[in-house]
């Protein structure tokens, strides 16, 4: 386990960005460049990352980015692979797709699979928000249950996408989950992926105050409380091989996780949440934990 | 003809120049900034490196990993963070004005 002391002080992304005060999503891409390093490039599909590295003529991180338009980021992703063994460079420099939940399980799903089928070796992240927040909160494939959008103005009906199963059935060498409210676990799956050849896929929970309804400073406490309560583990797939990570190890004894509504009622996408999705929370978690628990029985 | 080269150079504009406070000086963002009790500060009590969790969780990259932590108000945004993961509470958010 990494400690506070082990991340390198260098910040890669300037101060004054144009992301909200309290948005995890900066400190998601904060930590995951300390992990990742200078060599580095980052291909970016239209989302409130685009908006993070500013307007054209300046960039706000030290590391190479490019913008690719909404359904290409998987195939921009192996263009620079290609490009980068082309020139025999490709042992040095990490590249990384960042994109948010729309650009990923949504319009992003076809050329991030084509990419994953390639073996493309990259790094895909997807920090995911749960709706399309940089055009105003409209809902997305991984927007939870109940929660309030512009385009469900009455509570989603219907699921969250489980992304990181879909890759998983991909057969790549490393999936994992992650949250801001954890950044040294997070440090660390950026770390451990960067060294794995082949495609790697990472799915970030990221808490947004305007989007989720909340204030600016609950960002890290909310996040925590998607872990507390079980409704986000936090794990790894390494070869196939399933691992919980440590944050998330007590919670498979369902009488430390902490009630749903702890979670769902500080945010105001939820207000008007009925009992009987929250009751389907709760089944969806008791059904999570038991797969969880029966993997880490057979897998370890 | 067309000059493949110039083109793209046209599109692309200048080379991207990396800059702080590319979207101003977001410290404008809130009056509200952290201010840290050194009395209570941990690092700056014991005088060894340790706990830092303002510079950890700090979206805007504006703590440093110093003892004490020392905040650029030019650009902290004043969410807060900070102050809800000092574990010791020595951080509060004052008005503070600045130009
Ligand atoms: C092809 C195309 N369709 C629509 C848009 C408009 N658009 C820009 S960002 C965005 C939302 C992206 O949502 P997500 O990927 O979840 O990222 P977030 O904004 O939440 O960070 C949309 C719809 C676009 N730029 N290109
Ligand atoms: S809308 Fe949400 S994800 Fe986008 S910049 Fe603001 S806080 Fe971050
Ligand atoms: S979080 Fe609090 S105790 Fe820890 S270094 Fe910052 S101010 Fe000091
Ligand atoms: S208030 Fe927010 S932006 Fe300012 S130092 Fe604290 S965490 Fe960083
Ligand atoms: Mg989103």
């Amino acid at each position: 386990m990494v400690n506070v002391l082990d991340l390198p002080e260098e910040e890669l992304i300037y101060p004054g960005t144009r992301a909200c005060a309290g948005c995890s999503m900066a400190l998601i891409y904060r930590i995951a460049l300390k992990a990742l390093g200078k060599n580095t490039i980052i291909t970016v599909p239209a989302s409130c990352l685009t908006v993070l590295h500013g307007m054209q003529g300046f960039c706000t991180t030290k590391v190479s980015v490019l913008h690719t338009p909404f359904a290409t980021t998987g195939a921009s992703a192996s263009g620079i692979v290609a490009s980068l063994e082309d020139k025999g460079l490709n042992e040095d420099i990490n590249v990384v797709a960042f994109a948010g939940d729309g650009g990923t399980v949504d319009i992003g799903i076809q050329s991030l699979s084509g990419a994953v089928e390639r073996g493309t070796n990259f790094i895909f992240a997807c920090y995911d928000n749960e709706a399309y927040m940089n055009t105003g909160v409209q809902r997305s494939g991984s927007t939870p249950p109940g929660a309030f959008s512009t385009t469900t103005p009455d509570g989603k009906i219907g699921y969250k996408k489980d992304m990181p199963k879909i890759l998983e059935a991909h057969g790549v060498p490393y999936v994992a989950t992650a949250i801001s409210s954890y950044p040294l676990d997070l440090y660390e799956k950026f770390s451990r992926a960067k060294e794995i050849y082949g495609p790697k896929y990472i799915h970030i929970l990221a808490p947004c105050p305007p989007g989720w309804g909340y204030e600016p400073k609950d960002s890290i406490k909310i996040g925590r409380l998607a872990v507390q309560t079980g409704f986000w583990p936090l794990y790894e797939v390494i070869e196939g091989k399933f691992q919980l990570s440590k944050d998330s190890r007590r919670y498979l004894d369902p009488k430390k996780r902490k009630p749903i509504e702890e979670y769902l009622s500080l945010q105001k996408r939820f207000r008007n949440i009925s009992d009987e999705i929250i009751a389907n929370y709760r089944d969806y978690i008791d059904n999570l934990w038991k797969d969880i628990k029966t993997r880490t029985k057979e897998e370890n | 003809m067309t000059d493949t080269k110039n083109d793209y150079q046209k599109i692309l504009g200048s080379v991207q120049k990396p800059v702080k406070g590319e979207a101003g000086k977001t410290g404008s963002w809130s009056p509200k900034k952290p201010i840290i009790d050194i009395e209570k500060c941990i690092p700056a009590k014991s005088g060894k490196p340790s706990c830092f969790n303002c510079w950890l969780y700090c979206p805007e990259a504006v703590v440093s990993r110093t003892i004490p932590p020392k905040i650029d108000f030019d650009y902290c945004k004043g969410c807060g963070i900070c102050m809800e993961e000092c574990p010791v509470k020595a951080i509060t958010m004052e008005e503070v004005s600045i130009e």
